[in-house]
């Protein structure tokens, strides 16, 4: 399946709903997205990978890319994710150690919200 | 023992492509269902390292992928890199992958190294038999041999 990607706020933060397949093709169609979002103000920002049926190496970079511009400009980031074979990705990483993960948009917003 | 070869010119649309192809031959193969999800994620990164090192280099030769089930499902990646190019498995730890000073394709490599070192069991990277160039060997068990 192709890359979907939708943008909704909530509040101050950002989500964006990803969907489908993040890899060495599409992943520079989520970077220009996030990098949008970012330049256009957004400082909360919460990705959504609920409906990311697959994931690989590039894809992590841009999303640790994001982690990192974000935390620069005094920001938060923050990944939601509840499939396990995605969760191992994380593990395996060792990117669950990196990101804020989350297993449904409002936990992690409420998480951020909290000042975690 | 059946085989598939697949050769594709280096660019990042055709590793889709070498993806559905694997997954399709490993269960033709026997691999078992659970596994496959891991089968199409090292493929997929054996094939984007042998993509991004043809174009770093700026070869225009094709990455070649051979898939055979005799005696379990074994997958080639070969690309024509010079060797140099990176037969070290990186492992970064959490604190590396978080430094500012880390590039996003150096943090990419790392990170396929992570992945392919975490999901293939019997992985080895080695230089090609001929000419110039490595080669990425995975193998899994397959229930028809």
């Amino acid at each position: 399946m192709e890359l979907s990607l939708a943008t909704r706020a909530v509040g101050e933060h950002t989500v964006l709903e990803v969907g489908g397949e993040v890899d060495v093709y599409t992943a520079p169609r989520l970077r220009e997205r996030l990098l949008e979002l970012i330049d256009g103000g957004a400082r909360h920002v919460v990705v959504d990978l609920g409906r990311v049926d697959f994931l690989d190496s590039t894809g992590l970079g841009v999303l640790v890319g994001a982690l990192k511009r974000l935390r620069a400009a005094g920001g938060s980031f923050a990944l939601v994710c509840d499939k396990e074979p995605l969760l191992k990705i994380f593990r395996i990483t060792a990117l669950d150690q990196v990101f804020p993960l989350h297993p449904t948009v409002d936990a992690a917003i409420a998480a951020d919200s909290t000042g975690a | 023992m059946a085989t598939v070869k697949l050769s594709f010119s280096p660019a990042p649309v055709h590793v889709r492509t070498a993806r559905l192809v694997g997954v399709a031959v490993a269960r033709r193969a026997g691999v078992r269902e659970d596994l496959l999800d891991e089968v199409r994620l090292a493929i997929g990164e054996a094939c984007t390292r042998a993509v991004a090192l043809h174009r770093q280099y700026g070869l225009a030769e094709p990455v070649y992928v051979e898939m055979s089930d005799g005696g379990g499902y074994t997958v080639r990646v070969v690309d024509r890199a010079p060797i140099e190019a990176g037969l070290g498995l990186a492992a970064l730890g959490p604190d590396e992958l978080a430094k500012e000073s880390l590039s996003e394709d150096a943090l990419t490599t790392g990170v396929g190294f992570a992945l392919l070192a975490g999901f293939v069991e019997d992985l080895q990277v080695r230089p090609v038999d001929d000419g110039v160039g490595t080669e990425v060997w995975m193998s899994w068990p397959a229930g028809r041999a």
